[in-house]
């Protein structure tokens, strides 16, 4: 029993924020928001030039051959960077979509719409493809240019633009039966629940820094326990949310027993974690960090926009509370 | 990163099982939890089977009687005998958790010879004198003091919280040998013979009506001198290691006693009418029960990961305070839950309506202790913020906490 990175797993996160360090500072991330689709093709590719969409392909696929803690690992890293774009789906659409392990496409994903309702597309500008999973059902591709569909003027996160699509969705081409899009929508919420640990942790990393140098009433904030609590508090959390991710993505990873209930209760953590960290994120910044200048909001909305990408954390609640008490 | 057991862990694993198998019937029935010297025959001589089957002092070196094994063999010692409701470890916590390991990292081969063997198997009931009426949070204001005398320690003070000390044989006790000094920088730790002369113990009822802890009243008690553990004025840092051990895994049992009984209380939800159907009909009873599910078994990861650390020799203390604080706002949690769910077959402890498993409203008070002793939550905050993440202490406080 082992739980925790070995030296590979933790060079190859240092490699990857060292990279996005670089690719994707502040000034990237500004600037991404007036992309189509607030996509930087230039940075896809260099995220597949790292080995990031092909990670868990088989070595004989060209990919890296590598598991679902790699996976977390490098998704964490790409939370922390506030990386944006369709990365859960792309990465999962490596092998099934082609040049998605590349970096060549961008694949967006969405459940399918109730009938006569209307629903709204992540990146839908940006996409090459876009794949519908139904939670109880297969995973179907679609040509997002059939889609009908008006952006949203206002979407929660800037580099998360929203498209609202009207009418029902065109009838695309099945990837693969039953219960492929289950699968999907499952898989996707474990790299969700990584990106918001990321995400978490960049945020208190950021106000703990502002904790340290801001000065009111004489002495820097981060000495008040009023402040000092609240950001033990949030790291707290997420700790406690990595370690259930890690453990959904090595109980994957072994085929080892209670995979639903790793991946449930790892999605519902990190998404309660990442709130309360970026939450107080915002908050410890004080007026600062309820300005648009300042990185804080930007956590704060990916964070809250990922609870609402594939298997949703209330979804996962229920499918928690079924087996209770049952064993 | 492997959750699964190595092949030598999975073969500590099934023997341990098969000896639990084998002698958990052989037990006689747990004693009333008010008769203390019932319980510290139970306790001790449950301590005496495990020496004995080679399963005391699991991460205790083999050259001072442990086996030497792996902080991973012993995780899996606590899982297991919590799996099959073996006895806790009782009137043998300080001992085994605290005194003992302190002894190992900071006692002298005599001390070690003297005491680690009687702790091993059952022998010696230890107590924790460190608490003061004046010295909770703010441990090293203690004002116990110590006078040199010859080859003694006079020892006068006011000591509290001090579990079994009416059952106890020795205590660990933290004293202050130069009131001169920073607070810090005054205080001795020493081995005081529980029969010495000039003990008053006093129980102290907890709000559970019953308790394991007391007040120690300290009269001119004589200490030899060669009872001191490390230098004289050094027992602060000497009593720092065992926080750190205290913090570590002394919860882990708890916390899969817990998991257990988000299980029960979810059996319970079933079972108890509402309206015309179950308290489980209520959609908010099932989301809380599963967020808690979720917190508890992530805790369980976090404990595993915290395991993993100590096997590669890492710090591991910053990790028992983030447990310990994450811990306790989850049990408030479930005790929340479980009261709201019970409703009134809660107005009794010791589950009236029969609804089996643990005694939920027992729990949930005592869950109130875990956000007060070994450190509030409140001290395991300020640790976390200055240690782990950096942030400076309040301006003016001595540092503290432990």
């Amino acid at each position: 029993m082992d739980l925790e990175l070995s030296p590979e797993q933790e060079e190859m996160a240092r490699a990857l924020r060292q990279r996005l360090g670089q690719a994707f500072g502040p000034e990237a991330r500004r600037s991404a928001a007036g992309l189509p689709g607030a996509l930087d093709r230039g940075l896809w590719a260099a995220l597949a030039d790292a080995g990031t969409f092909c990670l868990r392909l088989p070595e004989s696929e060209g990919g890296a051959g590598l598991g679902w803690v790699e996976a977390v690992v490098a998704f964490e890293e790409l939370g922390r960077a506030a990386v944006p774009g369709p990365l859960a789906a792309t990465f999962l659409a490596a092998g099934l979509v082609e040049g998605a392990d590349a970096g060549r496409v961008a694949v967006g994903a969405c459940g399918p719409l109730a009938p006569g309702q209307p629903g709204l597309v992540e990146h839908l500008e940006a996409l090459d493809h876009l794949l519908v999973a139904d939670p109880s059902g297969s995973l179907v591709r679609l040509d997002p240019a059939r889609l009908s569909a008006r952006p949203l003027p206002r979407p929660l996160d800037p580099l998360t633009p929203v498209h609202l699509v009207e009418g029902p969705l065109p009838s695309g081409e099945e990837l693969a039966g039953p219960p492929a899009g289950e699968t999907f929508w499952r898989q996707g919420a474990l790299l969700c629940a990584a990106l918001q640990v990321g995400l978490g942790a960049a945020a208190v990393e950021m106000a703990v820094g502002h904790a340290k140098s801001r000065v009111q009433f004489g002495r820097v904030i981060g000495s008040f326990q009023a402040v000092k609590h609240q950001l033990a508090e949030a790291w707290v959390a997420l700790e406690v949310a990595r370690s259930a991710v890690w453990a959904a993505a090595a109980t994957l990873d072994e085929d080892g027993p209670g995979q639903d209930r790793a991946l449930a209760g790892a999605r519902l953590v990190a998404s309660r974690a990442a709130r309360v960290a970026t939450r107080t994120c915002v908050h410890v910044h004080g007026g600062l960090g309820y300005t648009w200048e300042l990185d804080a909001h930007l956590y704060l909305k990916r964070a809250q926009a990922l609870d609402w990408q594939f298997w949703p954390p209330h979804a996962a609640a229920d499918a928690l509370e079924a087996g209770l008490g049952r064993a | 990163m492997r959750l699964a057991l190595t092949p030598e862990e999975r073969r500590f694993r099934d023997g341990l099982r098969a000896w639990l198998e084998a002698t958990l019937p052989t037990l006689p029935p747990p004693p009333p939890a008010d008769d203390w010297p019932a319980r510290r025959a139970y306790d001790t001589s449950w301590q005496r089977l495990l020496y004995e089957a080679g399963y005391a002092g699991i991460t205790w070196p083999r050259q001072h009687g442990g086996r030497g094994g792996t902080p991973t063999e012993e995780l899996i010692f606590l899982e297991e005998t919590e799996r099959a409701a073996a006895p806790y470890v009782g009137c043998n916590f300080v001992g085994t958790l605290h005194a003992g390991p302190t002894l190992i990292a900071a006692g002298s081969p005599e001390q070690q010879a003297r005491h680690l063997p009687g702790i091993l198997k059952g022998e010696h009931v230890w107590c924790q004198g460190f608490s003061e009426p004046e010295a909770g949070s703010d441990l090293a204001s203690l004002r116990t003091k110590a006078v040199l005398e010859d080859d003694h320690y006079v020892v006068s003070g006011h000591k509290i919280w001090t579990s079994h000390a009416h059952v106890a044989d020795f205590c660990e006790l933290l004293v202050r040998t130069d009131p001169e000094a920073p607070a810090h920088r005054g205080i001795t730790w020493l081995i005081m013979p529980m029969d010495s002369p000039g003990i008053e113990v006093r129980p102290i009822r907890t709000l559970l009506g019953v308790g394991e802890f007391n007040e120690m009243f300290l009269d001119g008690v004589r200490v030899p001198v060669a009872n001191r553990v490390g230098a004289e004025n050094d027992g602060w840092r000497v009593a720092m290691v065992t926080f750190s051990f205290e913090r570590g895994t002394a919860f882990v049992s708890e916390l899969l006693g817990a998991r257990r009984m988000v299980g029960e209380l979810a059996r319970a939800a079933r079972r108890l009418p509402r309206g015309p159907g179950s308290a489980w009909d209520d959609a908010a009873v099932r989301r809380q029960l599963a967020e808690v599910a979720a917190e508890l078994d992530a805790l369980w990861a976090f404990t595993r990961r915290n395991v993993s650390r100590a096997s590669r020799g890492l710090d591991v203390a910053l990790g028992g305070s983030a447990f310990k604080l994450a811990y306790h706002q989850a049990r408030e949690r479930m005790a929340a839950v479980a009261t709201d769910l019970l409703g009134r077959a809660g107005l009794a402890m010791g589950d009236p309506l029969g609804l089996g498993g643990a005694d939920h409203v027992e729990e949930g008070l005592y869950t109130l202790s875990l956000g007060i002793a070994a450190g509030t939550s409140e001290i395991q905050r300020n640790i976390v913020g200055e240690r782990g993440l950096g942030l400076p202490k309040e301006p003016g406080a001595r540092g503290g906490g432990g």
